[in-house]
């Protein structure tokens, strides 16, 4: 068995757990849009939606991308890119103001 | 080189494409920041509120999350050496990600229509550029799975090639995680 083999007889996911992170996703979903369409949650919309997003992002990350079972060094590869995905994200909307622009009157 | 693999015990190609989906974290990190920066910003219309349509992209988003299965599917297949199931759900990717396509063409050209374009907002300009890029990534690995599935057919992708398909497979799940920050910060989050 040659190194790549062997590399991938390393344990991932079984089938039904991908057939359940998939039906997690979508009930995920369904309740974003409920989320979207309720009207006494408008105001704590953002963080609801941000929370339900995050978590359909680490299942997708941690099973379907198989970090849960891969080395840690992609995990941090990955974590380090986001970091500064979110730092580039914050500091021009801070710059442009519109972190003042999106908060609750 | 592509069967060695590094010293962190990962195959180059692997690796490879793990810093690419690194680098990529950053690139529509810069488009989601523009399009937030520039938010609410427009001094004309149409607006999100007036021109977004949150059933057809929440369909839309179905159908990318459902490719993502059927990618992980296609890869176990593969690894399992059953080419007759490697060829159904590569062939689901192609299929859910065409769907994916036609939807966003579609919504294009309906905002077309009603007045959106490029050049009339700020709100078109960051949201064409942001969603635009998006969709050309998806077409990039619907190109990309249709080799692999034309090495299915030609007998070309037993287990020795499951490292083509996981890496494919990675860039096609990465594709869909950008798609989950976006249906969230651009259509829910109005």
């Amino acid at each position: 068995m040659n190194e790549i083999a062997e590399h991938h007889s390393g344990a991932h996911a079984s089938r039904s757990t991908y057939w359940l992170v998939a039906l997690i996703l979508a009930i995920i979903t369904l309740l974003e849009v409920a989320v979207f369409y309720i009207p006494f949650l408008r105001t704590v919309i953002a963080p609801i939606l941000l929370v339900l997003s995050a978590t359909k992002f680490a299942l997708v990350a941690m099973f379907f991308m198989h970090l849960r079972y891969d080395r840690p060094i992609l995990t941090a590869i990955l974590s380090t890119g986001l970091v500064v995905a979110a730092a580039i994200i914050l500091a021009l909307m801070l710059l442009f103001g519109a972190l003042r622009l999106m908060a609750p009157a | 080189m592509s069967t060695h693999a590094t010293t962190f015990g990962v195959p180059h190609r692997k690796m490879a494409m793990w810093v690419f989906i690194g680098s990529e974290c950053m690139f529509f990190g810069s488009l989601i920041a523009t399009y937030l920066s520039y938010k609410g910003k427009s001094v004309v219309g149409p607006t999100p509120a007036e021109i977004l349509n949150i059933p057809l992209t929440s369909v839309s988003t179905f159908v990318l999350l459902m490719s993502s299965l059927a990618m992980v599917l296609a890869l176990d297949a593969v690894q399992r050496d059953d080419t007759r199931q490697a060829k159904i759900w590569i062939g689901g990717v192609i299929v859910l990600g065409g769907i994916f396509l036609a939807g966003q063409v579609y919504e294009f050209s309906h905002f077309y229509h009603e007045g959106l374009t490029l050049q009339q907002n700020l709100f078109g300009s960051t949201f064409f550029v942001l969603t635009g890029f998006h969709g050309a990534h998806v077409t990039v690995g619907v190109i990309w799975m249709a080799t692999l599935l034309v090495m299915a057919f030609r007998g070309r992708l037993g287990p020795e090639r499951s490292l083509d398909v996981e890496v494919a497979g990675l860039y096609w799940h990465f594709v869909d995680v950008v798609w989950i920050v976006i249906f969230t910060v651009v259509y829910l989050i109005q």
